[in-house]
């Protein structure tokens, strides 16, 4: 079992590194943007609030296959052409997670009493100072458990970028097939590189509970 | 109008997603939206049905006869080689070879059950009696030979590059594709093979799922060569002759056969005598001309291999 691991060593490790590198760079991209919707989506403007919402309601009903295949296939043909496919799955994992990091960091918002802005406008702080300094730290107490099932989803998704020229951990077992190895094992060694990548998620998830917890 | 086009794309990636449409088509097709659909199966081949065909000392055949009709192994993804169209009807040249096998067993080539099996699995669906048979771009190799027999081959392919029609500037084959861009399936052999021998710059190579997603960014010029068997390739080039081509410069041997089981000699051998005939008689070459000939490449029948 183990020689499957090691005869294509090379294969694993090309694979998941770079799952590794999607997973990072799509993560912080999205709790970017995503917090930014969630900003939207709470603001007084009616605009911006009308953004955040269609911008939710559109990708976060759409496969994310489609997503890719939009930014790969649909924008080749309207003679766009692509940044690297690196950044460009990037960028497909990065508009559909940000639509659920919005969701979970406005139902965070929507925890934190109504009282707490209002006592904040009352000092005389702007609607931005009173999201970042008032609201949103105490509004990530509750979203470390939903934020950390989204992360570890989008962790899992990088595999459909295999489809699309970016060759992380979800192209291994294609290239297994070609070489005739085992199947089954080649999965299994999968299934363990992926619960690998998400115990650093789980340990951070408990630390950041521990630390956001009230008493 | 930013909208609109914005709209039509997200059809056209729909479409690309869920039908592998490669772009433009040659042959008018009745569905498909956006312009690009793969193309519709028009008629097969008419096969003679053999009458008192026997195959002494063959478990696979005796299982047939009492069925009544032949379950065969496919691709449907392939045009015009192994392909399965909108309406659910198959063609193609490994089809018509199926066809052919199946009434030179006596029994009626319409009747047969289709499987498509994909290349990982094929050795453990003809080993455990899954399938009778398995008909889809197989090549004969030393490993497989272990696994399952071999009939045919009946058509020796060989890696080669698909590109468009006006660009003559890969005519010398692999030596020419340093600087060009090339697509073939994730993890597939002959892209690895372009790795290998170092044919292209790494930034230049990209990998899809399917080749039918390489042949839509080589019509959308997003790539510049398609690279895998070139009877794959044909079938591409087929259906769009006025856009596509086969180089036709060959840089390895596959020797496609018809997948057997393992310890079935007599059938092998049946079957085999089918493929000699048909390459004498003619058949053979009227099955090539009417599937992968289209693309404009000729096509003969390989020697036979009775290990």
């Amino acid at each position: 079992m183990l020689s499957v691991l090691t005869d294509n060593w090379e294969l694993f490790r090309d694979g998941f590194w770079l799952t590794l590198r999607l997973f990072v760079v799509a993560a912080l991209l999205s709790l970017v943007l995503g917090t930014v919707l969630a900003a939207f989506r709470v603001s007084p403007v009616p605009a911006l609030r009308g953004i955040g919402t269609g911008y939710v309601n559109t990708l976060r009903n759409t496969p994310l296959t489609l997503v890719f295949a939009f930014l790969f296939f649909g924008a080749a043909k309207m003679q766009l052409s692509l940044p690297t496919f690196f950044w460009a799955g990037v960028a497909a994992l990065t508009i559909y997670t940000s639509a659920f990091v919005c969701e979970v960091v406005r139902s965070g918002i929507n925890t934190v009493s109504p009282g707490q802005s209002e006592a904040a406008r009352a000092v005389g702080m702007t609607f931005l100072q009173v999201l970042t300094i008032v609201v949103l730290p105490q509004a990530y107490r509750a979203i470390v458990p939903p934020l950390a099932s989204v992360l570890i989803a989008l962790l899992k998704n990088t595999t459909i970028a295999a489809g699309f020229s970016v060759l992380e951990a979800g192209s291994i077992p294609a290239a297994m097939a070609e070489r005739g190895e085992n199947q089954m094992l080649t999965l299994v060694w999968i299934t363990i590189g992926f619960l690998i990548l998400i115990t650093p998620l789980v340990l951070l998830q408990r630390w950041a509970e521990r630390r956001t917890a009230v008493a | 109008m930013r909208m609109r086009n914005l709209v039509a794309t997200v059809g056209v990636a729909a479409l690309a997603l869920t039908v592998g449409a490669c772009g433009k088509d040659g042959t008018p097709a009745a569905s498909g939206g956006g312009g690009s659909t793969t193309g519709e199966c028009g008629d097969l081949h008419k096969f003679d049905v053999a009458t008192a065909a026997d195959v002494a000392g063959s478990a696979t055949f005796t299982k047939i006869k009492a069925r009544g009709n032949a379950i065969v192994g496919v691709k449907a993804d392939q045009p015009n080689l192994g392909y399965k169209d909108a309406n659910g009807k198959r063609c193609g040249f490994d089809i018509e070879i199926a066809r052919m096998v199946s009434a030179q067993l006596g029994l009626d080539p319409d009747k047969i059950e289709y499987k498509e099996i994909p290349s990982a699995n094929r050795e453990t669906a003809i080993a455990g009696g899954e399938i009778d048979y398995y008909v889809g771009s197989y090549s004969i190799t030393d490993k497989r030979k272990k696994l399952v027999s071999f009939a045919g081959p009946y058509f020796v392919a060989g890696q080669d590059l698909l590109v468009r029609k006006d660009d003559t500037s890969m005519d010398a084959g692999k030596d020419g594709l340093k600087g060009k861009k090339v697509c073939s399936a994730t993890g597939s052999t002959p892209i690895q093979k372009v790795k290998d021998e170092n044919l292209t710059e790494a930034s230049n190579i990209s990998e899809f799922k399917t080749y039918s997603e390489c042949v839509s960014q080589l019509l959308d010029n997003q790539t510049d060569a398609v690279t895998t068997d070139d009877a794959i390739l044909k079938g591409y080039a087929a259906n769009a002759p006025d856009e596509l081509r086969v180089v036709g410069k060959p840089f390895s041997t596959e020797k496609y056969g018809i997948g057997l089981p393992l310890a079935d000699k007599p059938l092998r051998d049946k079957v085999n005598a089918g493929l000699e005939a048909s390459f004498g008689d003619g058949t053979w070459q009227k099955v090539y001309d009417e599937t992968l000939g289209k693309s404009g490449s000729a096509g003969t029948p390989p020697p036979l291999e009775k290990y």
